[in-house]
C-alpha cells in the first residue's frame, strides 16, 4: 500500500509499504530516517518515540497505515521543531532568540571532577559539538554527559522535550514520571535527570 | 559495489575544544547522537540489499532428524536458504576459547533458541515467512539443567569427543572447567574460629539488555571477501573466528565498527557475524540482519547464574579465620567466555579481605540452558553477592557493626590474595566504607508532600499500592573487588596508530584504532590523551576497523587502561619523531633542542621551563608523522591448576555502596531511595565520563537485586521470559539518587596511574540493595533477585 | 495482509461485517506487538483512527459516555472527579507514550486478565457499547469477560464506547508489578464505595481466568456496614471487618503461577490491596461526611 504523511514538516510518501509494518520501520527503512530506534518493537522501551500530530508515541505501535495524512516530529526535526516553537509557529523566520546556535567560540570547557560531583543544573553558556544547530534539550544532553551509547537518546530528547514544552518547571519527580516509559541501560539516569534540569533551567533563563 | 549508507565517519573535534586529560571534555560523537545522524549497524543500508533471518531451535535438547527447506526456497522473493550441509569450509564451529558453537546447528541442537537454518529474502517478513516454512524434525532428549543432572554418572555428554585444554582436569566432560585456591591450612584455622557461618545463596541469570539489538550489515566486495559493518566489543576477535567459516584469508574480511548500542559483554561472542556474511557471499548482495528484542534474547550469552556455598569463621574480636566456598556457574550450553569466568570467581571469591586460610573451588556446568559468558562483572559479581551477605551474618553473629567488621579485615596495599598474589597499588578498601558510610542519608518519609504522600516516591510508584502503610526504611553495605584488563596469562594488549599533520594551517592529530566505542567514551578520552600529549587542539578519532591492529576487548575494565595506554605511547612516540625533525630543522638555531626536555604544548614545541622554540605548524611543514604500535600492560600468569596460585591478575578495581531502600513489608515492593557508592578510580582521566560509568553500572546492579531474571523452565530448559515485557530493567523511577565519592589514588603501572572503572561498581550495588532490604524485613534471603513473593513468604519452595 | 481504513463508524461496520476475522486496531499498543513479534497475521486489519466519535466522552447525569479511542491520557486529565478510579488505572497503564494512544476500547477488545481498565470498570459498574450491522446493545460489564482473552463480542461486532457510572462516593485503585512503572499488573484491584447504594463493589485485575469481582466480599462488607451503621455514623472500619473483607477478596481470586508472579502472592496481594484501597475510600468517605456535616 501507500502511505502520504509529512515528516518533521516535509510532505513523505512511502510506496509498496507491507500492511503489518510499523511507522518506525517505514521511517527507518523507507524515508531515510534511522534517528528513532528499534530496541524493543514491543511499546516497552521508548526509543522510538516521535511525536504524531503532536503527541509522543512508540512508533513501533503505530502501523504505518495509520499515519495516512498525519504529522510526524522525529529526532532527526528535533532542533527544528524546538526552533519554531521558540519563534512562534509558523513564522519561520532565521533568527529567533533563545536557541542555542552553535559557533566555533563556544566551546566546550568541560569540568572538574569538584564540579561534575557537585553537579547541578544552571544556566550557562552553550557546549556544543561542531556548528550544528541543536535544541535546547540536545545541547543539555551533550553538556550534562546524559549520552553514553546513545541508542535510548532520540527517544528520551522527543519525549523530554515535549515534556518541557507542556510543563517548563518539573519536579524531580514529574521528569522521572514522564521519562519513564524510556528505557537507558548506560547512565543509571542520574546525568540523563541532570540534563533535563539543565534544558528546564537554560529555557527559564532564555524566557 | 557502492557503499552503504550509514559508513563512519572520521569524526573532527575542533579546535575550540579543549580538554586534555583530567577534565570532562564532551563526547566527540555526541552530536550525531543526539541529532539521530549517528549510524547504529542496525541503521546501515544498502540499495539493494536483502534481510536475514534465522531460524531458531524451539526446543532444548534434540537430536535434528531432518530439515526441508524445499518450500522456504519456493517462497517469491527469497534468495538463499541455508543449514549446515551448506557452509563453505570443514570450519564449522567458532567459539572465543574453546570452539564448540556450532554456526549452523549440526545433527544435535544443544539450546532453545539455538540457530539452525539462515534466510536472505528481499523483506524482513519475506524472510520471516520463509524461515517459518522450513521443516525441522526433532527427536527430543532429556534436558540438563543443573549440576546433579550434568555431573550424574549416566548424564549425556553435551558435547562429545571434547578435545580442549580444560577437558584433563575436569571431573565430568559436562565440567567446562574448574578452578580450586588452596591456601593455609583451613582446618587448622577453622579450629581458632569463635563464629562459624555457613551459608547457600543463588544468583540468577542476568541479561545485558543493550539497548541495541545484534545486527549488522555483510557486503560482497569485488576480490570476492566481504565488508562486514557491525556492532562489536572486538573487531579482531571476530575476524578471527569469521574469516576460516568464510574460508577467506583474514585481509579478505573487512571490518568496520558501526554504531554500537551498549554491550555490558554481550557482544564479545559473534551473533550475526558469520550468518550475514555468508548469506551476503552466497547472494552476491549485500545482507542486513536484525534481531528483534524477542531473538537478542536467544542471541547473545547472559551473566551466568551461580549457586554459591560459603563457610566463614571468625574470632570474637572480628578477625576472619577461614573461608571455604564452592562456586558453582552454569555455563549453559557452550563454553564462550565459561573458563575465564571461573578463574575470576575463585580468584576473586573471597572478596577485597585479609584471609591467610582459603579453601576455594569454582566450576562451570555444561547444560542445556542458555549459553552464558560474559557480562559486565565477570564471575566477581556473583561472588561478591554471595561473600558480602556472609560478611553481614558474621557481623550480626558477632554483634559487631557490618561496616566495622568490614573495615577490620579489609585488605590494602601489600596485602596478599588468596591467589598468593600481593596487591602492589593502592587498595583503600577500608577508606571507601568509610566514605560511603560518612554521606548525608536522604530524610526520612522524603514521600510525603504538602499534598500528602506522592505514590512516585513509594514503593509501586505510580501503581498507587501504599500511601506509607506497610513501608519499612532498611540501610545496607557492601565492597566488592574486580580485576582490571585479561588475566592469567593472556597476552593483553592494544595497537593504536597516530598521525599528525598541519591541516588548514593547525596541527592535527589522528587517532586510528580498532577500539570499539560501545558508550564508554574510549574516543573521548583518546582525543583527551592525544591533547595532553602532543599538545594539539584538533583531533580527529579514525573510525574503528580492521586496517589497524588489535585494539582488544572493550571489556574488563581495560580499555582506557589498555587501548587508553596504546594511545599514550603512540602519541609520546610521534612526539619523539616531531622533535626530530625540529631537531633537524631547527636545532642550531636554540641549544635547548639539544639540551632541554621539550614537550609539545598550545601547538608549539617548549622547554619544560615554558621557553617556546618553535611552532608545530612550522615543525612539521608538509610532513606527516605517524605511528601505528602496540602497547601490553605487564604480564600476567597462569593460575596453578590444583593451588589456583598465581600473578593472575595485572590490577583491582575497588567501590563500596551503601543502599538505603524502602521496603512495603506487606507487599513485598521496593523503593530504593538512594544508592551512594565511593570508587577509586586511580586517575580520572574524564570526571563526567566517570560518573556516568559508576551510576551505570550502579544500576545494573540494582536491577539483578530486584527485579532482573531469564527465567528458564527447569523442565523443558525454554526461556519463558524473552522480551522486555517480562524480562524487565530499571526504569527511571526505579532509580535513586546516586551520589559519588571518587577517589583518585594513583597505580604506579598504569598509564596516568589511572585504574579501570567500569565494572567495580557492578558488583557492589547488588549486596549493598539486599542487605538494605535485609535491613528491612530481618529476612534472610539467600537469593536474588528478590521478588515480591519472595519477600512476602509466597515463593514456592524451590526458589 | 489487507489495511482497511474506514473513514465512518458505518463504513467500519460494513467492513467488519464483511470480514468478520478482521482486526480493529487503535492505538495499537495489543496489535503491533503481536505482528512484530510474529505471533499473529491477521487477514485484515481495521484501522480505527479515523473515526472521531471514538475519541470523544460525553458526561451525563448518572454516567459518562466514554468512546472506545479515548487515550489514557485524556482519562486521568479530565476524568479525575467523575471516573476517579479508572483515572487512576489509566495512571498505571504503561508509559506515558502508550497512554497517548491506548484506549479503555483496546483493554476490553483484547480482554486479558491484565488489563488494567477492567477492575475500575468493574467497580464503578460499567455497559459496554457495541455495535454490528445488525444493530446497538449495551452489554453489562459484568458479562463481558467469558475467558481467558475472550468476550461477549460477536465476530462482527465493535466496540464504539463504555458507559460508566459517576462516581457517588470515593474510589481506589492499586495495581501490583515489579517495577516501579512501565510493568504489566501481577495482579490489580479496583473499589468503588457506592453511598447512592449504599454498597461497595470490587474488581480484581490478573488473579483470575478473567477480570471478576468479589462478590462474597462486596456481600459481606454492605452487610456488615449496614449493621454496624457505619454509612450513617460514619465511624471508622472495625480492623477485623477490614481484615474478614480482605480474606474474602483474596478468596476471589483464582489464580496461577507465571513469571510475573505467584498464584499465592497474588492471592496475598490482592487481599492486601483490598484492605488498603477500603481504609483508603472509606477515610475518604469520613471526610467528605465531616465537611459535608462541618458546613450544615
Amino acid at each position: 500500500m501507500r502511505v502520504n504523511f509529512t515528516v518533521n514538516g516535509r510532505p513523505q510518501e512511502a510506496d509498496d509499504v507491507w500492511e503489518g509494518e510499523s511507522l518506525l520501520y517505514v521511517l527507518r527503512e523507507r524515508l531515510g530516517l534511522p534517528g528513532s530506534k528499534n530496541a524493543c518493537e514491543q511499546g516497552e522501551c521508548g526509543s522510538c518515540t516521535v511525536r504524531l500530530d503532536g503527541v509522543p508515541v512508540c512508533s513501533c505501535l503505530v502501523a504505518a497505515g495509520q499515519v495516512e495524512g498525519r504529522e510526524v516530529v522525529t529526532v532527526e526535526g528535533l532542533a527544528d521543531f524546538a526552533k519554531q516553537r521558540s519563534c512562534g509557529t509558523g513564522t519561520g523566520a532565521g533568527a529567533c532568540a533563545g536557541h542555542t546556535d552553535a559557533t566555533p567560540d563556544s566551546a566546550p570547557q568541560g569540568v572538574s571532577l569538584d564540579e561534575a560531583k557537585a553537579w547541578a543544573a544552571r544556566p550557562q553558556d552553550s557546549h556544543t559539538g561542531e556548528g550544528a544547530q541543536l535544541s535546547p534539550v540536545q545541547q543539555a544532553f551533550i553538556d550534562a554527559g546524559a549520552v553514553q551509547c546513545g541508542f535510548c537518546t532520540p527517544g528520551l530528547l522527543v519525549a523530554a522535550d515535549e515534556m518541557l514544552e507542556r510543563n517548563p518547571d518539573p519536579t524531580d519527580a514529574d521528569i522521572r514520571e514522564a521519562l519513564s516509559g524510556n528505557l537507558c541501560r548506560c547512565t543509571g539516569y542520574e546525568k540523563i535527570m541532570d540534563a533535563v534540569r539543565l534544558a528546564a533551567a537554560r529555557q527559564g533563563e532564555a524566557v | 559495489m557502492s557503499s552503504p549508507n550509514g559508513v563512519p565517519t572520521k569524526i573532527t573535534q575542533g579546535s575550540g575544544t579543549k580538554g586534555g586529560i583530567g577534565e570532562s571534555t564532551l563526547r566527540p560523537d555526541g552530536t550525531l547522537k543526539v541529532t539521530g545522524e549517528f549510524a547504529y549497524s542496525s541503521d546501515m543500508w544498502h540499495e539493494d540489499m536483502l534481510w536475514g533471518q534465522i531460524l531458531r531451535s524451539t526446543v532444548a535438547h534434540a537430536e535434528i532428524v531432518s530439515i526441508d527447506t524445499a518450500e522456504a526456497l519456493a517462497l517469491p522473493g527469497v534468495y538463499a536458504v541455508m543449514t549446515y550441509d551448506d557452509l563453505p569450509t570443514e570450519v564449522r564451529n567458532y567459539g572465543l576459547e574453546i570452539q564448540d558453537t556450532p554456526v549452523l546447528a549440526h545433527g544435535k541442537v544443544r539450546h532453545h533458541g539455538e540457530p539452525v537454518a539462515i534466510v536472505a529474502a528481499d523483506h524482513p517478513e519475506t524472510a520471516r515467512r520463509a524461515a517459518a516454512k522450513i521443516k525441522v524434525e526433532y527427536r527430543e532428549l532429556p534436558v540438563i539443567t543443573d549440576e546433579a543432572s550434568a555431573t550424574a554418572p549416566d548424564a549425556i555428554h553435551i558435547h562429545e569427543g571434547r578435545d580442549d585444554h580444560h577437558v584433563g582436569h575436569v571431573a565430568h566432560p559436562n565440567i567446562v572447567h574448574r578452578q580450586p585456591i588452596v591456601r593455609g591450612d583451613v582446618t587448622r584455622a577453622a579450629a581458632k574460629a569463635d563464629v562459624v557461618v555457613r551459608g547457600e545463596y543463588y544468583f540468577g541469570m542476568q541479561d545485558q539488555a543493550f539497548l541495541g539489538p545484534e545486527s549488522g550489515l555483510a557486503v560482497p566486495e569485488e576480490d570476492g571477501g566481504v565488508h562486514l559493518y557491525i556492532a562489536t566489543q572486538w573487531l579482531h576477535s571476530d575476524l578471527r573466528q569469521i574469516a576460516p567459516v568464510l574460508g577467506l584469508p583474514e585481509d579478505k574480511v573487512r571490518m568496520t565498527l558501526a554504531g554500537v548500542g551498549g554491550a555490558f559483554g554481550g557482544r564479545e561472542d559473534l551473533s550475526m557475524q558469520i550468518h550475514a556474511c555468508l548469506l551476503a557471499l552466497r547472494t552476491g548482495r549485500p545482507v542486513k540482519i536484525v534481531y528483534n528484542r524477542f531473538e537478542s534474547f536467544f542471541g547473545h550469552v547472559h551473566r551466568h547464574p551461580a549457586r554459591l556455598y560459603y563457610e566463614h569463621g571468625a574470632t570474637k574480636d572480628g578477625r576472619l579465620t577461614h573461608v571455604k566456598c564452592r562456586i558453582v556457574l552454569d555455563g549453559g550450553a557452550y563454553a564462550s567466555a565459561s573458563p575465564a569466568v571461573v578463574g575470576n570467581a575463585a580468584s576473586l571469591g573471597v572478596g577485597p579481605y585479609v584471609v591467610d586460610d582459603v579453601e576455594v573451588e569454582a566450576i562451570a556446568l555444561y547444560t542445556n540452558n542458555p549459553p552464558c559468558g560474559a557480562m559486565r562483572g565477570f564471575g566477581a559479581v556473583q561472588a561478591c553477592f554471595a561473600y558480602e551477605a556472609q560478611m553481614d551474618k558474621v557481623a550480626k553473629e558477632l554483634g559487631l557493626d557490618p561496616v566495622e567488621f568490614r573495615q577490620r579485615n579489609a585488605m590494602e596495599q601489600g596485602s596478599v590474595l588468596p591467589t598468593g598474589q600481593s596487591v602492589d597499588s593502592p587498595a583503600p578498601v577500608a577508606e571507601l566504607l568509610r566514605r560511603v558510610k560518612a554521606m548525608p542519608l536522604p530524610p526520612e518519609r522524603q514521600w510525603e508532600s504538602s499534598e500528602g504522600a506522592d505514590v512516585r516516591q513509594l514503593p509501586g510508584g505510580l501503581s498507587n499500592t501504599t500511601h506509607g502503610e506497610g513501608v519499612v526504611r532498611g540501610i545496607g553495605y557492601a565492597v566488592g573487588i574486580k580485576n582490571v584488563g585479561f588475566s592469567e596469562g593472556f597476552d593483553d594488549y592494544s595497537t593504536a596508530r597516530v598521525r599528525m599533520e598541519v591541516v588548514g594551517g593547525e596541527p592535527v592529530a589522528t587517532v586510528h584504532t580498532a577500539m570499539a566505542e560501545v558508550g564508554q567514551g574510549g574516543v573521548t578520552v583518546h582525543a583527551q590523551i592525544a591533547r595532553t600529549e602532543l599538545g594539539v587542539a584538533r583531533v580527529t578519532i579514525h573510525p574503528a576497523n580492521t586496517e589497524v591492529g588489535s585494539a582488544g576487548s572493550t571489556s574488563a575494565s581495560r580499555q582506557t587502561y589498555v587501548t587508553g595506554g596504546a594511545v599514550k605511547n603512540s602519541c609520546e612516540l610521534v612526539r619523539e619523531k616531531v622533535l626530530d625533525i625540529g631537531r633537524r630543522k631547527f636545532g642550531s638555531y636554540h641549544p635547548a633542542w639539544a639540551t632541554a626536555e621539550l614537550l609539545l604544548e598550545g601547538g608549539k614545541v617548549v622547554t619544560d621551563g615554558g621557553e617556546v622554540l618553535a611552532d608545530l605548524v612550522d615543525v612539521l611543514g608538509d610532513e606527516a608523522v605517524e605511528v601505528e604500535e602496540e602497547w601490553r600492560h605487564r604480564p600476567t600468569e597462569p593460575f596453578d591448576l590444583r593451588t589456583g596460585q598465581g600473578f593472575g591478575h595485572v590490577q583491582y578495581s575497588f567501590a563500596a555502596h551503601r543502599a538505603v531502600v524502602e521496603v512495603d513489608t506487606e507487599l513485598g515492593m521496593v523503593k530504593v531511595v538512594e544508592l551512594a557508592c565511593a570508587q577509586d578510580v586511580g586517575k580520572a582521566l574524564n570526571p563526567l565520563s566517570v560518573l556516568g560509568q559508576i551510576q551505570g553500572g550502579t544500576v545494573q546492579g540494582l536491577g539483578i537485586a530486584v527485579m532482573e531474571e531469564i527465567i528458564v523452565d527447569p523442565k523443558t530448559a525454554k526461556v519463558r521470559n524473552p522480551s522486555f515485557t517480562d524480562y524487565l530493567i530499571p526504569t527511571i523511577l526505579d532509580t535513586p539518587t546516586i551520589p559519588v565519592d571518587v577517589l583518585e589514588l594513583a597505580d604506579d603501572h598504569a598509564p596516568y596511574g589511572l585504574r579501570g572503572i567500569g565494572e567495580a561498581p557492578t558488583l557492589s550495588s547488588t549486596p549493598a540493595v539486599l542487605a538494605a532490604i535485609r535491613d528491612a524485613t530481618g529476612l534472610e534471603l539467600n537469593r536474588t533477585p528478590v521478588r515480591p513473593e519472595h519477600l512476602t513468604g509466597t515463593a514456592p519452595s524451590t526458589d | 495482509m489487507d489495511f482497511l481504513r474506514p473513514a465512518s463508524w458505518q463504513e467500519a461496520l460494513a467492513a467488519k461485517a464483511e470480514h468478520p476475522t478482521a482486526v480493529p486496531i487503535a492505538g495499537g499498543t495489543d496489535v503491533m506487538v503481536e505482528i512484530n513479534f510474529d505471533h499473529r497475521r491477521p487477514e485484515y486489519l481495521i484501522d480505527l483512527g479515523r473515526i472521531g466519535d471514538l475519541y470523544e466522552w460525553e458526561v451525563g447525569e448518572d454516567s459518562v459516555r466514554l468512546g472506545a479511542s479515548v487515550p489514557y491520557t485524556q482519562i486521568m486529565e479530565n476524568l479525575r472527579s467523575e471516573l476517579p478510579g479508572l483515572a487512576l488505572a489509566s495512571h498505571t497503564v504503561a508509559s506515558p507514550q502508550i497512554r497517548n494512544r491506548g484506549g479503555v476500547g483496546g483493554n476490553l477488545g483484547t480482554a486479558s486478565p491484565a488489563g488494567d481498565a477492567h477492575p475500575a470498570l468493574l467497580a464503578a459498574g460499567a455497559e459496554v457499547e457495541v455495535e454490528s450491522v445488525r444493530g446497538s446493545r449495551r452489554i453489562p460489564i459484568d458479562d463481558f469477560y467469558t475467558g481467558v482473552k475472550r468476550n461477549a463480542l460477536a465476530a462482527d461486532e465493535l466496540i464504539r464506547a463504555v458507559h460508566i457510572k459517576k462516581a457517588d462516593g470515593p474510589q481506589q485503585y492499586s495495581k501490583v508489578g515489579t517495577r516501579n512503572a512501565m510493568v504489566i499488573a501481577v495482579c490489580a484491584f479496583g473499589l468503588a464505595l457506592h453511598p447512592e447504594t449504599r454498597t461497595v463493589r470490587t474488581g480484581i485485575g490478573s488473579a483470575a481466568p478473567t477480570p471478576v469481582r468479589a462478590r462474597t466480599a462486596e456481600e459481606f462488607l454492605d452487610a456488615a456496614l449496614d449493621e454496624g451503621g457505619f454509612w450513617d455514623n460514619g465511624k471508622i472500619i472495625t480492623p477485623s471487618v477490614a481484615k474478614q473483607f480482605a480474606d474474602l477478596c483474596a478468596a476471589a481470586c483464582n489464580p496461577i503461577d507465571d513469571v510475573r508472579g505467584t498464584a499465592s502472592y497474588r492471592r496475598h496481594a490482592v487481599g492486601v490491596m483490598a484492605r488498603r484501597t477500603l481504609t483508603w475510600t472509606w477515610e475518604s468517605y469520613r471526610g467528605a461526611r465531616r465537611t459535608t456535616e462541618g458546613a450544615a
